[in-house]
């Protein structure tokens, strides 16, 4: 030892070379006593072999460990790990079009992304905030608010519906916590013009009004589902297996005519703005198929912003809103007389008023004499037609009204459409109520039910069921109804050209080349249940061509405030100007030029 | 020869351990067991790291660079004589307990302890310096001291790791306190603490439980040890760590999932899946063989440096020996016992394994001193 022997190293190193303290100790005398051999091995132990021990227990406990999760729960926790990653997913399902009865798109569905966040971990990120929020169209508060507090969500959409580029734009800033989701958006190309009659969908892309509502099974399609790799922060990393296909919706064929709709619009709201009128209602049908061409309203919202989506703006008053239809039934009160075979149209009638029917007084705008059946309808007097329905019973006149479709729903389907009231005629009240119902008081109807009343004067009597898809096959027979007799309808059709001339109340509903027929109707609103004095809607009922008309259209023009109010004034322009174009369109042949009846070649997929 | 006990005769160590064989690894004061230990674990974690860190290549040259830098702070350690060790001992201790006062004053933050000390150049915890500097304390307070120590030495060295062990638990790193903690501890018990007087410790422990929970444990430590008893009791919240983890380990299976093919620490569901928790990372993708063969390792590194210990030539360089050896161990097991849900959730990394700096360098460093220990030994007469 190079240490002298009282140096603290030298005296260590004697005695670790006597082992561990407890060895040096065993001086005392051996004894069999238990105590004594317990402390004996004890002492014996020493300290590095009881770290040995100590090691040995650790690494048999942790390999033990390992053994019982890898070995005993392996299948078990092996689930709950898949349960982690392994998630089934909706993939949406892209919702039918709907399209015009030539295939033009009214409403359509496109690819969208919407972004969304994870709020915990975007709150992290402020520094991204001042480039994302723009993006977004947002300012760093507005995105501030929409996060704040939602620290436990795990999902908050943030902008819904953008254009696939723009949310791009977003993903590519990287920003951790935020994310897209591909949906549909609906779009209307059309907008306001045909946004009464399609309805809308709500942000999940499901119908909500029109006819996106009343044919939404069709439409909708079935989500599918796939089986996909998610990450703990929702992300989808892979996608395993499509476990079913989304099934799109099929495509809804409507027998509306884009280019008719749209010159029903144009018509309707400039005669909306010229006579300052509250709202306005047209239905144009193909009289031999009974589809419905266009169907428009006043005022309108464009379904493509949802501050639009206000009931006012998108109801579809054609179908909603019942009124009074007046004069325009006096025609079906004559086809009933001209039926009865009491009367011709040249039957002279005491048109004489004021009439006294019971403690009422039927009145006419002039003093008309004694005038013709014919003129009854071109002047539309009130007392002559009163007079003419005096004639016959009054359940005949009530169960023409039942027949053509008044007080029933249309069968179109259309969420909200108001049937209207037509009484029993046991609860007309007697002469007076048989007298107002002749000339169209006492009963209400929508626009549609005026339309196919009409459509019925327009087919030489015969009823056709409406439809708001296009028939791909003629109109079975079977669903034809005759209602009234051809001559008689036909006799009608006469005095309503008539009407429509320049001698007749409807004078501008004329078509130039074109014979018109049609019924003008001015009724009094009844306002807190009494008739106002001066508030009016004007009505217009007319069919083209006379000789054998192919459309019907009817117009309504809710308070006209502009001075003029009387439907000849108001509603008849409508009737004109789209007519004018429409039949051009369709190619009707004129019926002041009989050469070109040879010539002219029907429309494609009619038959004449 | 009549001095050495009976034990150490029946090991006598085998040829190539003897310094007179001149082998090169020897001149160079390398243990070659030891380093292939040290080098099959760090390599293999190289590997696992690169997995676990979502194939990030930065992170896995940093960590080989911090492993480099490692091997040669051991390289360099292992050429200094132990009595160079033995004489800087308390001055290190000092520094250090001046280091950790300076960190309760000036320190940084950071995620709610303050542990870092910002030196301009680097930022680092002096409370890695006491995982080192408490067992040198030790070692060369009780190697001058006759063994077995007496009571007042006893009190004296229980003081000298209460002190940092305090200091660190303020700041609050209970991990780091704990393996301090037990530094001091197996030195105390090295130096040949009275069986009596351990059990009679042990129990005083477990009576000074309640009070311990009572005032000195943080709110987020009660929570561990509540979740670690019953991790399903929260599992969105603090159990969130413990099932994630288990379910990583079971879902391994026996043969595992492959390298690069776990699906809980690649989807991310897997918390702390490079660093603390990496254990669970390599079971998943390793599975049973993979733990059998790495616990293997670790045990081996132990025993070995165990042995070490054993021959160390004198009381300083034994009880130094054992207490590092002790620490690497508690390191190893600890975290391991941890993620599989046996212990309660401690920060502490898997040493050589886990993504992660401060502890490594460290680590290396032990076992530099541990090998400077067992190859300067004198030649023995014969």
């Amino acid at each position: 030892m190079n240490y002298p022997t009282n140096h603290p190293m030298n005296r260590s190193v004697n005695r670790s070379a006597n082992g561990p303290v407890k060895r040096a100790v065993p001086a005392s005398p051996p004894s069999d006593s238990p105590w004594r051999k317990a402390q004996a091995w004890f002492s014996t132990m020493t300290r590095h072999r009881l770290m040995l021990t100590l090691l040995l227990f650790a690494a048999g406990g942790m390999v033990a460990r390992a053994s019982y999760l890898q070995l005993l729960h392996k299948d078990f926790l092996q689930d709950q790990g898949d349960d982690r990653y392994l998630r089934v997913v909706e993939t949406p399902a892209h919702r039918g079009m709907i399209v015009d009865r030539n295939g033009e798109p009214l409403a359509v569905s496109s690819p969208v992304d919407s972004i969304w966040a994870q709020p915990a971990e975007l709150l992290q990120q402020r520094d991204h905030w001042p480039t994302l929020a723009p993006l977004l169209d947002m300012t760093v508060a507005e995105l501030d608010q929409k996060l704040a507090g939602k620290e436990t969500r795990q999902f908050v959409y943030l902008r819904r519906h953008l254009a696939p580029s723009a949310a791009q734009q977003i993903l590519q800033l990287n920003i951790p916590g935020v994310y897209a989701r591909r949906e549909y958006r609906r779009y209307y190309p059309d907008a306001e013009v045909t946004s009464h009659l399609l309805g809308f969908t709500d942000i999940d892309d499901a119908g909500q009004e029109g006819l996106e509502k009343a044919f939404d099974g069709q439409l909708r399609g079935v989500a599918g589902q796939k089986r996909v790799i998610k990450d703990r922060l929702g992300r989808i990393v892979e996608e395993v297996e499509n476990l079913k296909l989304p099934q799109p919706g099929q495509r809804l064929t409507l027998s509306i005519d884009r280019r008719l709709q749209y010159l029903a619009y144009r018509a309707l709201k400039a005669a909306v703005l010229e006579n300052k009128a509250e709202a306005a209602s047209a239905v144009m049908i193909d009289v031999r198929t009974g589809e419905i061409l266009a169907m428009v309203d006043q005022p309108a919202g464009n379904p493509n912003n949802r501050n639009e989506l206000q009931g006012d703006l998108l109801r579809n008053r054609a179908a909603t809103d019942v009124y009074e239809p007046g004069s325009t039934m006096k025609p079906f009160t004559i086809s009933l007389a001209l039926e009865s075979g009491k009367w011709t149209p040249t039957t002279p009638v005491d048109a004489r008023g004021p009439l006294r029917v019971g403690r009422y007084l039927v009145r006419d705008v002039h003093n008309y004499g004694i005038i013709d059946v014919t003129h009854v309808i071109s002047k539309s007097s009130n007392v002559g037609t009163t007079k003419i329905a005096f004639s016959m019973p009054m359940e005949r006149l009530w169960k023409l009204y039942k027949d053509v479709g008044f007080g029933a729903l249309s069968g179109l389907g259309l969420a909200g459409e108001q049937p209207g009231v037509l009484h029993h005629f046991s609860k007309w009240g007697g002469e007076i109520g048989h007298a107002n119902h002749s000339f169209g008081y006492g009963l209400s109807i929508n626009m549609l039910q005026l339309a196919q009343a009409y459509g019925v004067l327009a087919a030489d009597g015969v009823k056709r069921p409406l439809t708001l898809l296009k028939r791909d096959q003629p109109l079975d027979p079977a669903e034809e109804r005759r209602i009234l007799s051809a001559q008689a309808v036909r006799q009608v059709r006469a005095m309503l050209e008539l009407a429509v001339s320049k001698q007749g109340t409807g004078a501008k509903a004329g078509v130039p080349g074109y014979r018109v027929a049609g019924k003008t109707g001015t009724v009094h609103k009844i306002v807190n249940g009494r008739y106002a004095s001066n508030r009016y809607f004007s009505l217009f009922a007319g069919m083209v061509p006379a000789s054998q008309p192919r459309l019907v259209m009817v117009i309504i023009i809710d308070e006209p405030k502009g001075g003029a109010y009387y439907g000849g004034a108001v509603a008849a322009p409508v009737f004109g100007e789209t007519m004018g174009e429409a039949l051009r369109i369709l190619n009707i042949t004129p019926d002041d030029m009989p050469s070109m009846k040879i010539a002219g070649s029907p429309p494609p997929g009619t038959t004449p | 020869m009549n001095l050495m006990d009976p034990m150490r005769s029946r090991m006598e160590p085998n040829s190539m351990d003897r310094p007179e064989d001149g082998r090169f690894l020897h001149l160079i004061h390398l243990d070659l067991p030891l380093l292939f230990g040290l080098l099959a674990v760090s390599g293999l974690g190289l590997v696992v790291l690169y997995s676990a860190g979502q194939q990030n290549q930065d992170l896995m040259i940093g960590q080989a660079i911090r492993l480099g830098l490692g091997f040669v702070i051991m390289l360099t350690l292992a050429q200094i004589p132990p009595r160079y060790f033995r004489f800087w001992s308390p001055w290190i201790y000092l520094a250090g307990i001046v280091l950790l006062l300076a960190v309760m004053v000036v320190g940084d933050i950071s995620k709610g302890a303050q542990r870092w000390l910002d030196l301009g150049v680097v930022r680092f915890q002096p409370s890695e310096i006491m995982k080192l500097a408490v067992p040198m304390m030790m070692a060369w307070f009780f190697a001058e001291k006759q063994l077995p120590p007496r009571w007042p030495h006893l009190l004296g060295g229980a003081l000298l790791t209460a002190i940092p062990f305090i200091l660190i638990a303020e700041q609050p790193d209970l991990g780091t306190a704990l393996v301090v903690g037990c530094a001091g501890a197996s030195a105390l018990f090295l130096a040949g603490l009275n069986w009596w007087v351990m059990g009679g410790l042990v129990g005083a422990l477990g009576a000074a439980i309640p009070l311990f929970w009572t005032f000195i444990m943080h709110d987020y430590q009660r929570q561990r040890v509540l979740t670690f008893l019953n991790p399903e009791s929260d599992p969105l919240g603090t159990g969130y760590h413990i099932i994630q983890s288990k379910i990583a380990i079971g879902s391994g299976g026996i043969y595992g999932k492959g390298w690069l093919n776990g699906t809980q620490s690649h989807l991310d569901f897997l918390p702390e899946g490079s660093t603390d928790f990496i254990f669970a990372a390599f079971a998943e993708e390793f599975g049973l063989v993979g733990c059998g063969l790495l616990l293997t390792l670790y045990f081996f590194i132990i025993a070995r440096s165990l042995y070490m210990a054993a021959y160390a030539p004198d009381t300083y360089g034994r009880l130094l020996s054992g207490s590092l050896t002790l620490v690497f161990f508690i390191y190893a097991f600890v975290n391991s016992g941890m993620v599989s849900g046996l212990l309660p959730v401690v920060g502490l990394p898997l040493p050589l394994f886990s993504y992660g700096g401060t502890s490594l360098v460290t680590i290396m460093a032990s076992f530099g001193i541990l090998m400077s220990i067992y190859s300067h030994r004198r030649p023995r007469s014969r």
